[in-house]
């Protein structure tokens, strides 16, 4: 009562951002690197969630598989077909990296859909990590695979002679923007989606307009669904095209 | 959503509570999320790679088998169930060919059992009608017998009512000259 009240004494009030502030679970003080913070709440509950559909959902083994267990072949044959679809039969050993990064992302874009939860993957700092990681290490595995042979990623051998150069200018460049655009493209689209939803949930303080902004929140809703696993999709998929190029640079 | 803190904790929140700018470009976090980012990476690794995918490709791989084999048996009981089929319509072909034999046999037999019987009624029957043609044969010659002792009986009454006296020679002789004639 009393904030509502605040509310219409100051007006209409956005704070759309605020969901993203990063704050120590148990007391107030400077957030150190060890602090216990809502991001250690969120990451520890997409690692429940992993374990409760991954591990526990098929503790049972069954040959008709429950629902939960379904839920977790599907996962599994998803990524599977994606890998060895997207980045051939020799990219199957990585395929635990990608289901890592692909579980992690998932889950936590469908957790930060729960009102009041914390997004993890709506903040740079984490999907700008995983990119690097990608990017280093698909770097490192196509010079280790391919040696000095790798460099022929950039020299694309099946365009005229003088455009190569060009060619291989715009293709390292496009190369070193790879991790930015990765990181990026989650991030933004989380972060975009959950502020749009804060500033229409901002709007219901209008009784006017409340039952707009409850539709426009509802419609957002079920897009960020959408965009929730399409976002983790794109990054895993990407990390197997990153992979693909990594293991076989020859266009 | 101000949740109130006292004191500015933070370069990136104001005095409010409220994020300034965007807290995602806030550097003051970056390395708190990244440790516990790495953590999680690290743990959720490890529960995928030990536990559920092993497990999964395993179940996946058994039902993969199962099927196979469930297919397999199928196939076998199937061809089966081709081969009793047609041992069965077999037997049954046999049975009608065998059924026909047998009324054949029939037939046969009880057509020589009844030649057999008609021949022998046929001779039972001549045998009879030769007897009774004996037998009539005999009554006849009886009758004729009879017919003259009868004669030579009347014929010697009547003499002796007519007031003679036949002797029965001369009786014999006349009857039989009589009835010869």
């Amino acid at each position: 009562m009393a904030s509502s009240a605040d509310a219409k004494n100051e007006g209409l009030v956005f704070h759309p951002m605020d969901q993203f502030i990063v704050e120590p679970l148990f007391g107030a003080g400077p957030v150190h690197w060890y602090t216990v913070t809502n991001v250690t709440l969120w990451m520890a509950l997409s690692v429940v969630a992993l374990i409760l559909i991954m591990v526990v959902g098929t503790s049972k083994r069954a040959l008709v598989p429950s629902r939960a267990q379904s839920i977790g072949e599907l996962a599994y044959g998803f990524v599977h077909k994606m890998v060895e679809d997207v980045a051939g039969k020799d990219a199957v050993p990585y395929f635990p990296y990608i289901m890592t990064l692909f579980m992690f992302i998932v889950l936590s874009n469908f957790l930060g859909l729960l009102p009041m939860s914390f997004t993890t993957t709506s903040h740079i700092a984490v999907t700008a990590v995983m990119a690097m990681v990608v990017f280093f290490s698909v770097t490192i595995i196509g010079f280790a695979k391919n040696g000095v042979g790798f460099l022929s990623l950039f020299w694309i051998s099946s365009a005229p002679l003088a455009l190569r150069p060009a060619l291989a200018l715009i293709e390292i460049i496009s190369y070193f923007v790879r991790p930015v655009s990765h990181s990026i493209r989650l991030a933004g689209n989380m972060m975009a989606g959950h502020a749009v939803i804060k500033v229409f949930a901002a709007f219901a303080g209008v009784a006017l307009i409340s039952p707009l902004s409850v539709v426009a929140i509802t419609a957002m809703y079920a897009l960020e669904v959408l965009v929730s696993f399409i976002q983790a999709y794109v990054f895993a998929i990407l990390t197997c095209v990153y992979l693909k190029d990594a293991l076989h640079p020859h266009h | 959503m101000a949740t109130k803190t006292d004191v500015s904790v933070s370069s990136c929140i104001d005095s409010y509570g409220s994020a300034i700018g965007m807290p995602q470009l806030c550097t003051d976090w970056a390395s708190n999320q990244i440790f516990w980012l790495v953590v999680t990476l690290v743990a959720i690794f490890f529960v995928l790679s030990r536990l559920a995918l092993p497990r999964i490709s395993a179940v996946i791989s058994e039902r993969q088998g199962t099927i196979t084999n469930d297919l397999a048996a199928a196939e076998n009981l199937k061809s089966e169930a081709a081969q009793a089929e047609e041992a069965y319509k077999k037997a049954l072909e046999d049975a009608r060919s065998e059924a026909v034999k047998i009324i054949e046999t029939a037939k046969v037999e009880i057509k020589q059992e009844l030649d057999v019987a008609i021949q022998k009624a046929d001779s039972d029957i001549s045998a009879k009608a030769a007897a009774s043609e004996e037998a009539i044969a005999e009554i006849r010659k009886d009758a004729l017998a009879n017919v003259k002792s009868v004669a030579k009986d009347i014929t010697s009454e009547l003499v002796k009512v007519l007031g003679g006296k036949a002797d029965a020679k001369t009786l014999t002789s006349v009857i039989n000259a009589k009835m010869k004639g």
